[in-house]
């Protein structure tokens, strides 16, 4: 969010093909991001095919194996009610990517048109939505959706509202910068002056061109909400046991953190290793579009 | 010039209202009675009916909101509900041991940042470049409670360098009273001559200070590295080159005061950003500061104080942009001169 | 031809990226006092040859070979801190754009001085001479107080003229200096160009596709193509009987609207 991608010309076409092979092949961070996303979009989805403890995600406890270390039988060791950590761990990625992809959407669907409007109408439109826009981009993300998530019950939903209240702003102020800059040009003053309808304008040259830094920002963001919604969980403003949410699970685990380590380690870990990959491809993607840094490569 | 900084602080001022208006409205959604909370659990219903009106609670919202919005200007930011005391109190007392551990992190993070990003702009697409590339983005995708925990568990407990928490060891209270002047224990102690202090709220410091500082680290190396390839290749560095001046000076000092300007929005970003995110850490490490006052804030439902931490870290933020607009307005003839 | 009295020797130099060639100069000489013109068409590799004689060809990624010798010393294959001594102190360099060609964050004045202090000069040595050099590029020394974006395209490239001056460089290689100036302060930079070969001597690599400018000023004109000089002498000779056709074509583009030498 505090890195915004640099205002791409309209000529900025995603590469395909050979130019994209080559960009991958030049990138190897982009290469190890994509990799990792993969794979856990593959965990996510199999989840309980590959769990060794599938039933460990949802309410299954076991006395007799409570806070096991880590070996053959359990990879992650087992928590304080004797639940397979690998298995919750591997449930896991179905939770944040999951918010992460809804608060984007939820976050696109409302800035995207408010940017639009801003950018495109300008005047008196432009000036509100701005000024709003700001107000909101004033709190640090965390700080607002703190005080949403503890005013709303404790539940995956408020989290995700909450996330979603505060990264909508950004989008507009992206998206706003984009439509003005290509409102502005030539072409579309000649469409104006053709009498060419404004919602046809919108639709077919100030959208599609100011979109790719949108994407890009998107893909740069699911690390960033990973991170918030696990922050939030941490502090028991989310999800509730038993869902196996990671935030959650090192919260959970702080209290026997000193001889078992193991509760609070892999969960965090993979946290990491999530935002991680999600930032690389982020990353990648922003190098790989925008053309006036593609010699970063 | 004068015009420009006056602008920025008309516009501040407009945002800030608005931040209070939005944590307001945000306030008093909350589902349960702050009026109970204060009379107390075993209050009898006259007793919350009274304390509803002491605190103003029955007139309506627009009211209270006007009230308050005038309260805020005069210094009146409400009585907290479960301290008792007035909030701005309460704020002045928590404030200065975040803002203590948010200066010590990005200060450190700038020191650390920007020489490796200078490093790894010096040779684009070499090992080091990649290592610094991926360490920085590891730092920006770093779990801020899991690492306080982990470096809790590795340095404290393990290996018994640093210490596990607080600001200082309360051991020293006894042996090396620490008068309170300024409210930050660390200039404290220096204002008091009072060394052993010093040395153990430095000490006290470190661990919690690495963890916020991640980020910002990770982000200021990243933005470091991205800004100076973006002019390595412009014709005034080829000049400079061209005069006789040698790459390193070119990069830390000609390519780096064009990076200034948006490195400087960046940090006055991540400085809101890293007062928040040490409300993290706070429990981990037993930090008395902002964060410790709103989680008891929010499990009381006490909205004075929720309004009053959410407001004080908002202005905070908008103060600081506000600061960095102005210094780069000096950096930058380009801003001022638009 | 062999100039061993040439001030700027230029001999076998091969400039490559890779294994692809871009230039190869067998023979070229710059004399004390004289501007040599340097016509050609963009991509014939003249900036490429500028970036060599400055030793800076590896900031591109382009290796080079061959010789390069000022005043009888052998440039090529000395290190970079010993290079940086020579660069603008004896071989200065301006470049097209003068609007981009300085830092937008500096002051133009703060280039200078922090030039000459790079190569020596004292703190108040350094504004003497930064100030003297402005007057002598007919500018007056409080502009060096302004920023580039308050400057116009001839008085910055008049800046750059006086960097080269206060340095008291005896080699100016100029890459097209005046393509991006309108044609009255093109004629400004021109004069002053010949004044600073009457005044201390300089010697000027003038490199142009304009071979209009070329004929009015050099005096002596070198034509490269592909990297290869295709023919060089004396100015009145190469651009009124030439002996290669390429640059016959270019003399015909010329369009003509008085006699130009």
């Amino acid at each position: 969010m505090i890195e915004s991608p640099t205002i791409a010309p309209p000529q900025a076409a995603v590469p395909r093909g050979r130019a994209l092979r080559q960009g991958l092949a030049a990138n190897p961070l982009l290469t190890v991001g994509a990799a990792i996303v993969l794979l856990i979009v593959v965990v996510a989805i199999f989840a309980p095919l590959i769990a060794p403890f599938p039933g460990d995600a949802g309410t299954a406890t076991n006395p007799f194996e409570v806070l096991k270390a880590p070996s053959a039988a359990h990879w992650f060791g087992t928590d304080q009610v004797g639940r397979d950590i690998f298995s919750r761990v591997l449930f896991g990625a179905r939770v944040s990517p999951v918010i992460a992809i809804i608060v984007l959407v939820i976050a696109c669907l409302v800035g995207v048109p408010l940017g639009v409007a801003a950018g495109f109408l300008g005047g008196w439109v432009d000036e509100l939505i701005m000024r709003v826009t700001d107000v909101f981009l004033a709190f640090p993300p965390l700080l607002l959706a703190l005080a949403l998530a503890a005013v709303l019950p404790a539940s995956l939903t408020s989290v995700t509202i909450a996330i979603a209240a505060v990264w909508w702003p950004w989008y507009v102020r992206l998206i706003r910068g984009q439509a003005a800059s290509v409102a502005g040009r030539p072409y579309v003053e000649a469409c104006r002056a053709l009498g060419i309808s404004r919602l046809r304008i919108i639709f077919r040259h100030i959208l599609p061109n100011s979109i790719t830094p949108v994407l890009v920002q998107v893909s740069l963001d699911v690390g960033g909400v990973i991170l918030t919604a696990s922050a939030l969980s941490f502090l028991g403003l989310g999800a509730q046991d038993p869902v196996p949410d990671w935030g959650l699970m090192v919260s959970e685990g702080q209290r026997y953190f000193t001889p078992d380590w193991w509760l609070v380690t892999f969960p965090g870990l993979v946290i990491l290793m999530t935002a991680f990959a999600f930032n690389l491809l982020g990353d990648g993607l922003r190098d790989l579009l925008d053309p006036k840094r593609s010699f970063l490569l | 010039m004068l015009v420009f900084v006056a602008r920025r602080i008309a516009l501040a001022i407009v945002v800030v209202v608005g931040v209070i208006v939005v944590t307001f409205v945000v306030a008093h959604v909350v589902p349960g009675d702050p009026a109970a909370t204060w009379a107390g659990p075993h209050a009898s219903a006259a007793a919350i009916a009274r304390a509803r009106t002491f605190l103003g609670l029955d007139r309506p919202l627009a009211v209270q909101l006007i009230s308050y919005l005038g309260g805020i200007a005069s210094g009146n930011w409400g009585t907290s509900i479960h301290t008792h005391l007035s909030v701005l109190s309460d704020l002045m007392t928590a404030a200065p041991a975040s803002l203590e551990l948010v200066i010590t992190a990005l200060a450190l993070a700038i020191v650390v940042g920007i020489p490796i990003g200078l490093v790894s702009a010096r040779r684009p697409g070499h090992a080091i470049d990649h290592l610094v590339r991926a360490g920085s983005i590891l730092g920006i995708s770093m779990p801020i409670f899991w690492m306080a925990l982990i470096l809790q568990l590795v340095f404290s407990q393990h290996l018994k360098l640093l210490p596990a928490a607080g600001e200082y060891s309360p051991g020293l209270l006894f042996t090396h009273p620490l008068v309170k002047r300024t409210g930050f224990p660390v200039i404290d102690s220096l204002l008091g001559g009072n060394l052993p202090m010093l040395g153990s709220t430095l000490t006290h410091l470190i661990l919690p200070a690495i963890v916020v500082a991640a980020y910002p680290a990770g982000l200021i190396a990243r933005m470091v590295r991205a800004q100076v390839l973006d002019v390595i290749g412009d014709t005034h560095i080829l000049n400079a080159r061209a005069l006789g001046f040698g790459e390193r000076q070119i990069l830390a000092r000609f390519a780096m005061k064009l990076a200034w300007t948006p490195v400087a929005a960046a940090i006055a970003l991540v400085f809101g950003y890293s007062l928040v995110n040490t409300f993290l850490v706070e429990s981990i490490f037993d930090w008395p500061g902002l964060g410790s006052y709103a989680a008891a804030s929010i499990s009381t439902l006490d909205t004075p104080a929720i309004l009053g931490v959410t407001l004080f870290v908002a202005v905070a933020y908008v103060v600081a942009n506000l600061v960095v607009d102005v210094v780069q307005a000096v950096i930058d003839p380009r801003i001022r001169l638009r | 031809m062999t100039g061993s009295t040439g001030r700027l020797n230029i001999s076998g130099l091969e400039i490559s990226f890779g294994s692809r060639q871009v230039v190869s100069i067998e023979d070229l000489r710059l004399d004390h006092a004289e501007i040599l013109g340097l016509a050609g068409e963009s991509g014939s590799g003249k900036s490429m040859t500028t970036l060599a004689i400055l030793g800076l060809a590896h900031t591109v990624g382009a290796t080079v070979s061959g010789s390069i010798a000022l005043d009888g010393q052998e440039l090529t294959g000395l290190p970079q801190e010993t290079l940086r001594a020579f660069r603008g102190r004896r071989i200065a360099a301006i470049f097209q754009s003068p609007s981009t060609a300085f830092n937008p964050v500096y002051r133009v004045g703060t280039v200078v001085t922090k030039a000459l202090r790079l190569h020596g000069a004292t703190r108040s040595e350094a504004s003497d001479r930064a100030g003297e050099a402005m007057r002598q590029v007919l500018l007056s020394p409080d502009l060096m107080r302004r920023y580039p974006s308050q400057l116009s395209g001839g008085q910055l490239q008049r800046v750059a003229i006086a960097l080269a001056v206060a340095l008291r460089a005896e080699i100016l290689l100029a890459d097209e200096p005046t393509s991006a100036l309108d044609v009255t302060v093109q004629a400004e930079v021109l004069d002053l160009l010949r004044d600073l070969r009457e005044s201390i001597g300089m010697s000027i690599l003038f490199i142009s596709h304009d071979l209009a400018v070329v004929a009015e000023l050099c005096d002596r004109v070198a034509v490269m193509r592909h990297g290869l000089i295709l023919e060089q002498g004396p100015a009145s000779q190469v651009l009124s009987a030439p002996a290669s056709p390429y640059t016959a074509e270019l003399l015909d583009s010329v369009p003509k609207l008085a006699s130009a030498t």
